[in-house]
């Protein structure tokens, strides 16, 4: 193709989404819209897989039976949500198991929440309420998104998302209202988990890079800052109605703007965490590998058994 | 890795109660058709979203190329008299 044919083809292209059109998986489209879905998508998978390795650590210790099976049940969607977006993701001709060894590798990334540590049983509700509080309002917008395979798989995950934020919220209100020491508990989760979830949303506008281009695509519909302002906004009187006290000496309401003032962000720290250095990368990178390593005898022999009942089934037919 | 060893995909159809048709929802990997039921009901029927589920494998999927929707679907386009509103009748006329 001519570079001529292939302006015409992308201007088409562009005017096509901009009609709100969808593409779909066997449509022409730019490399670098494929690449850049390619990218966004795992990534998105990868966090969805790793994310269940934080609260996976808590399941055999939940308090109690209703709390076990919630925990189970959640763990569960979100193994589901990272098989969706990789399915999603293999409609642009990329193989599961190179998308696997980019995790492994550490060639792509997940989301930084992911390597903080859960000590406490409310780190379970306070991950509920704010991790997944944080990524519903992150997902919400991309069930509109232009590529097909990619809105229709988060129309799934954002219909299963509710329950994740509301049982998280409620072990947050249960701990609330207990004893002083299960409150100071609940206390201590927010502390902890209130910056890296308002980093969750991204680098303020002014360094984020993508940003234009994924307006295009309909990949990012608001700016990283308007997300964020909007999760500070639902979730400050969220704390205040179970009396807990938002981690923020800076936060004050600002009447003109009718929004939350804040105060400063770490990016240091969020950048720290991105590049490799947060307290448990390297645990959540040693689990994800040694369960894929641990278990290729298992897969090995179900493809072993599966040849042997199809020889057997053949041989039958003879 | 050979590719002998990675277990193939599998494209899922749910039918969500009778009386509607199956429809494609995704895909997943799986080593025989067995495990690919067993698989699509966990990842797509947690909810009781569906009461009946196809899998194929996808090679065995012959698809259309929308490169060639032109030859394919235009025919169809100018044949406006395989509707009901081609037809000229009288307004008296009543349920037609
Ligand atoms: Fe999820
Ligand atoms: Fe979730």
């Amino acid at each position: 193709m001519s570079e001529e044919q292939i302006k015409n083809l992308e201007t088409q292209f562009e005017a096509r989404i901009a009609r709100d059109e969808k593409i779909e998986p066997k449509d022409w489209m730019p490399e670098k819209y494929r690449k850049t879905h390619i990218r966004q998508m795992s990534q998105h998978a990868h966090s969805e897989i790793v994310g269940m390795l934080p609260e996976g650590n808590w399941i055999t210790r939940a308090p109690s039976l209703r709390r076990k099976v919630a925990l189970l049940a959640k763990v569960q969607d979100e193994a589901g949500h990272g098989l969706y977006l990789y399915s999603a993701c293999e409609t642009l001709g990329v193989s599961r198991e190179e998308l696997y060894e980019q995790l492994h590798s550490g060639k792509a990334k997940y989301s930084s929440i992911f390597n903080y540590p859960t000590v406490t049983w409310a780190d379970m509700g306070a991950v509920g309420w704010l991790v997944d509080g944080a990524a519903i309002i992150n997902q919400v917008p991309l069930c509109n998104t232009s590529y097909g395979p990619y809105a229709r798989a988060m129309v799934r995950v954002c219909k299963e998302e509710s329950f994740h934020q509301r049982q998280g919220y409620e072990i947050m209100i249960k701990l609330a209202n207990g004893t002083p020491e299960q409150k100071e508990l609940a206390q201590d989760a927010l502390n902890r988990w209130w910056w890296p979830s308002l980093m969750m949303l991204g680098p303020t506008d002014a360094e984020s890079i993508h940003t234009e281009q994924s307006m295009k695509w309909k990949l990012k519909r608001k700016s990283n800052d308007d997300l964020r302002q909007q999760f500070i906004d639902q979730t400050v009187p969220q704390a205040e109605l179970i009396g807990l006290t938002i981690p923020d000496a800076d936060l004050k309401w600002n009447e003109e703007r009718q929004s939350y003032d804040f105060g400063e962000i770490n990016w240091d720290e969020f950048w720290q965490v991105v590049k490799g250095h947060g307290p448990c990368n390297k645990e959540r990178m040693k689990a994800r590998v040694g369960a894929w390593e641990e278990g290729e005898w298992v897969r090995d022999a179900a493809m072993a058994y599966a040849e042997k009942k199809r020889n057997r089934k053949e041989k039958l037919a003879i | 890795m050979s590719d002998k060893k990675n277990w193939p995909l599998w494209e899922v159809f749910v039918r969500s109660k009778n009386g509607l048709e199956h429809r494609h929802c995704g895909s997943l990997h799986a080593a025989d058709e067995d495990m690919a039921l067993e698989n699509a009901r966990d990842v797509y029927t947690r909810r009781s979203e569906g009461v009946s589920i196809w899998v194929v494998e996808s090679k065995n999927i012959t698809a259309s190329n929308p490169e060639n929707n032109g030859e394919m679907f235009e025919p169809a386009h100018d044949k406006v008299y395989r509707h009901p509103t081609f037809y000229d009748l009288p307004d008296e006329v009543k349920h037609m």
